[in-house]
């Protein structure tokens, strides 16, 4: 019974491609406009060994990554320090919310004119959004330290900096990682949405805007479900990376 | 003979810490008020009274975890930061640290006095065996019971050797069969160390049960109300509890407690 449980998501799988195959069978859609799942699965197969999808799947997610890790390395000593007191975080809250509240896709002529036509636009945009989740629920890790465990340390006779890195870093491990998830679906997002519209020559987004452009429609949803599977997996390796490092988190 | 602040042991029973003129507020709420007290060396003390008179409020000031407003408060005529004390708070959960193992929890306090890990270990070991604890501190403490992850915490809070020991309501968290096997290792921890030992209770027959002298509090602003001996032989089993001068001693702390709460 337990087994069979474990298979209850792929359900959704097979009803989505059924009806998918029926859809196709019945000719609902123009059947240009939706080819079948094999056709699809074929491209995504063809593109992604050897095919130039491949290739623009590694250059997402290699934008996906650089910008990733240049919000972290930003938000994550920032969102500690500004943490680490609740009256400095208060004073720079409305701010952090207002550009978080933002859409990063207004931001896009603005980093046009700083940086130009080229990567450079893409992942400082994506980074940029990303910092912003991370910051905050980093801060608000730390912020939310439980004052018992402050307190414990304090009886203990731990300074101010071993408070903070033994108890404060620690306890705003698992509110990290939640940045670090959401700020990454964010920063693939951007990515996705920049390959398709400033001026990109190879990314998923570029795959799926030129495939459609094309009129190459099993290469489309080919693309459309790389860039799913990447958001999917990227998501995934957190969650792996966190259950590994922060293995009290919900306990 | 009625038991009373007057009653037992010599007046020059040796003082471990002194509280003078300690005046404690929040807000407007005045919660002691120019206190004075005397705690015993080597003595086990329960400190019992009306919920919200500030019980807590008392151990926290004396272990200086709230501030206070004015007085003193002198172990053995120093301050607190020239001294070795330990803390068991109520909640458990959240005073550990999940992130360590119980036994590095328990030698945490080692860590931060920077004591190498050679002999952080050996005094671990030491504690261990003094104590009797047989159960496994490889673990996480979420992976332990309650009762387990309270001992743990009076480990920790012992493996400095501490003069004195502060303890917050330690078992209400806990279930009562739980509570009656903490009461025993709480017992042997005591009478294993002969440290001074202040332990807030909120249930009388623990509070009697356990100490050598009940401080019983009024409402807050807070005054002694009584200091009741208890001086029966220790260990304590099943029979204290049905013990004539157990039952004289609770029966005349709750009187004084009804008194303090009809006051109110
Ligand atoms: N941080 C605080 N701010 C305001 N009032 C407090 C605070 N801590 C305790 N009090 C008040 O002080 C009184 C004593 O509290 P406490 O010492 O926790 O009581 P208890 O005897 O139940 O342990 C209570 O009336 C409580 O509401
Ligand atoms: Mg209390």
């Amino acid at each position: 019974m337990k087994r069979l449980d474990q298979l209850l998501p792929i359900v959704g799988v097979i009803g989505l491609i059924v009806v998918w195959y029926v859809a196709v069978w019945c000719e609902v859609v123009d059947p240009v406009l939706l080819p079948s799942p094999t056709q699809t699965f074929w491209a995504l197969w063809k593109g992604m060994t050897g095919g130039v999808l491949g290739f623009d799947f590694f250059m997402t997610v290699r934008r996906t990554i650089i910008s990733t890790l240049i919000a972290a390395a930003i938000a994550l000593p920032l969102g500690i320090f500004l943490g680490s007191s609740e009256r400095l975080y208060r004073s720079v809250e409305f701010v952090i919310d207002f550009f978080r509240s933002t859409p990063a896709s207004a931001m896009f002529p603005l980093f046009l004119v700083l940086f130009g036509v080229g990567d450079k636009t893409k992942i400082s945009v994506a980074a940029f959004g990303a910092m912003l989740v991370i910051l905050f629920n980093v801060a608000y890790g730390v912020m939310n330290a439980r004052k018992t465990r402050l307190l414990a340390a304090k009886v203990m006779g731990a300074s101010r900096l071993r408070v903070l890195t033994d108890v404060m870093l620690l306890e705003s491990l698992p509110q990290t990682f939640i940045g670090l998830r959401n700020g990454v679906s964010l920063a693939l997002v951007i990515i996705v949405v920049a390959e398709m519209f400033i001026g990109s020559t190879d990314g998923l987004g570029h795959r799926v805007f030129e495939a459609q452009q094309l009129f190459e429609m099993p290469d489309m949803y080919a693309a459309i479900f790389a860039a799913g599977a990447l958001g999917y997996g990227l998501n995934l390796l957190f969650l792996l990376v966190e259950r590994r490092f922060v293995h009290w988190s919900g306990k | 003979m009625p038991a009373g602040p007057m009653d037992g042991a010599p007046a020059a029973e040796r003082a471990h810490v002194t509280i003078r003129g300690l005046s404690k507020r929040f807000g407007n709420a005045v919660i002691y008020d120019k206190f004075d007290f005397d705690i015993p060396r080597g003595k086990l003390i329960s400190v019992f009274g009306p919920n919200g008179c500030g019980k807590s409020t008392l151990i926290n000031m004396i272990a200086g975890l709230i501030p206070i407003n004015e007085g003193e408060i002198l172990f053995d005529g120093k301050r607190l930061n020239e001294i070795k004390f330990g803390y068991v708070f109520q909640n458990y959960r959240e005073a550990l640290f999940p992130w360590l193992r119980a036994i590095d929890n328990i030698e945490y306090p080692l860590k931060v006095m920077k004591v190498p890990s050679a002999e952080r270990q050996a005094r671990s070991e030491k504690l261990i065996a003094h104590l009797g604890v047989k159960i496994d501190l490889k673990r996480y403490p979420y992976e332990m019971s309650g009762g387990q992850q309270q001992l743990v915490s009076i480990m920790r809070a012992l493996i400095v050797e501490p003069e004195i020991l502060f303890l917050d309501e330690p078992f209400s968290a806990l279930d009562y069969e739980m509570t009656l096997f903490m009461r025993e290792q709480l017992q042997r921890v005591f009478q294993e160390t002969g440290t001074t030992t202040v332990l807030v209770s909120h249930d009388l027959e623990e509070a009697v049960y356990l100490a050598d002298r009940i401080l019983l509090l009024s409402r807050h602003p807070a005054l002694v109300a009584d200091f009741v001996h208890f001086d029966d032989a220790r260990p304590r089993t099943d029979e204290t509890l049905s013990g004539a001068e157990f039952i004289r001693v609770k029966a005349h702390c709750l009187e004084v407690f009804q008194r303090e709460v009809r006051k109110g």
